[in-house]
């Protein structure tokens, strides 16, 4: 069953950027928009296994660093090959400084 | 002595999936976040700059070789025109298919079809080989932009420096997909969802072929085709000169960039035309970076590099006595030193090999 997690404090990760976030043997990368929201995905492309958190963020879209595949990390969507599999998402919220994921 | 099979097919591919080779973490060296994430960023004005000065050089130059046709004295624009044309298309390509030259997708899309169409190249297929080239460079068996195989063929890459290898490959393969559709060994590499993408582009590359045809019968002159087609023959020779210096020699079956790559310093015409993928290292290593920071990646990691060749003669006076080696020991490569201030070379998958 789902429940949510204290992930990481809001600065933590600078606007426009992400980090890895680690949890139960699954890896996620956390996201901080250029509007200040957070977001919350799987950590590795779905192309090949390269974990995102070395990619860049642009606006709303992350690319990956191997292949410069993008995905929009609000949705998942896939959105430049070589990525063509949707990336996971996961719900997010903020409640005073801290970051808080459901997985 | 190993004797290496190339095929995508074959007993290497199997290998060195086999081994595990395929899954290894290729070596980076450590750049702080912050110094990388200000490289990766990217910006519409470097490039837009160079392809109005690229396209608009290609319109002048071919513009005065139609005026002066047939005299000789049209030959030297024929000659810019082309290099332009069968040389800088290739690294238009390929920059604007990591889609890092702009930061407008749309931008890099619509110069990455013009490229591959005047580079010869499947813009679906290849934007998919170039992938596998950057996951798994030159592994055998599994990389299918290996321009330099062991024992090297010279004859084909001195025919290389005229297109010729390369047309007598493409045409048929643009054919084959066009009437036939996507070819066995591309289906290792390019998913299933993309092969109608292949189809329609190469029915597309060969409608404007045929349309050159058609204009060069009506008129009863090649003229059509030196401005489309031929100069992808006779102004290859400067991407296939930059082109072998970006591997030849070096390792193969490495997850080391810094052994199976070469950065070679280069005059500044070479650069526009090569868009720096002179600092190939750096390119292969954090290929996130767009051209226009390589330099500055460069210095930022230059310390963890062998030292870069000097010049394009100073690579080719390292690379071709190599080549020279592998045609009798196919087992020959350039190792080269690393500074004091580099972290070793990881070798262990080649020392096992």
């Amino acid at each position: 069953m789902a429940q949510w997690i204290d992930a990481c404090a809001t600065d933590d990760i600078d606007e426009e950027d992400l980090i890895r976030w680690d949890h139960a043997g699954h890896t996620y990368a956390i996201y901080h928009s250029p509007d200040g929201e957070f977001f919350c995905t799987d950590g590795q492309c779905t192309h090949e296994q390269v974990h995102l958190a070395g990619g860049l963020v642009m606006d709303y879209t992350i690319e990956c660093p191997k292949h410069n595949g993008q995905f929009d990390y609000r949705t998942g969507e896939a959105m430049r090959p070589p990525v063509c599999v949707n990336l996971r998402t996961y719900p997010v919220k903020v409640e005073g400084a801290r970051v808080w994921v459901e997985v | 002595m190993t004797h290496r099979d190339y095929s995508l097919l074959g007993e290497d591919a199997r290998r060195a999936v086999e081994t595990g080779l395929t899954a290894a973490e290729w070596y980076h060296t450590d750049v702080p976040r912050k110094e990388m994430k200000a490289l990766m960023q990217r910006t519409d004005m470097p490039a837009i700059r160079d392809t109005i000065i690229l396209y608009g050089s290609m319109i002048v130059f071919a513009a005065i070789g139609v005026a002066l046709w047939p005299s000789w004295w049209s030959a030297p624009f024929w000659l810019a025109y082309g290099v332009l044309y069968g040389s800088a298309m290739d690294s238009r390509w390929h920059e604007c298919g990591h889609g890092t030259a702009f930061r407008t997708k749309w931008m890099n899309d619509v110069v990455y079809q013009i490229a591959s169409f005047m580079i010869m190249r499947n813009p679906a297929t290849w934007r998919w080989s170039h992938a596998r080239h950057h996951s798994e460079t030159y592994i055998v068996g599994r990389d299918p932009e290996i321009a330099v195989m062991r024992p090297p063929a010279l004859l084909k890459l001195i025919l290389n420096f005229f297109g010729i290898v390369d047309v007598l490959t493409a045409v048929p393969r643009m054919v084959y997909n066009a009437f036939v559709g996507v070819h066995p060994s591309e289906k290792t590499f390019v998913p299933e969802s993309e092969w109608p993408k292949v189809v329609r582009a190469a029915r597309l590359h060969l409608a404007i072929y045929a349309a050159t045809l058609l204009a060069a019968l009506w008129m009863r002159s090649i003229l059509p085709f030196m401005i489309i087609g031929l100069p992808r023959l006779y102004g290859a020779w400067h991407h296939v000169m930059t082109g072998l210096l970006q591997h030849g020699g070096l390792a193969d079956n490495v997850v080391d960039h810094r052994l199976n790559s070469r950065t070679v310093l280069m005059n500044p015409i070479s650069r526009f035309i090569y868009w720096n993928m002179n600092y190939h290292v750096e390119h292969h290593m954090f290929p996130m970076v767009p051209y226009h920071a390589l330099l500055r990646l460069h210095d930022a990691i230059k310390h963890d590099l062998p030292a870069p060749n000097t010049s394009i003669a100073d690579g080719f006076r390292e690379m071709w006595p190599a080549l020279m080696r592998q045609l009798r020991y196919e087992d020959y490569f350039v190792k080269r030193e690393l500074p004091a201030t580099a972290k070793p070379y990881r070798e262990e998958f080649h020392a096992a090999a």
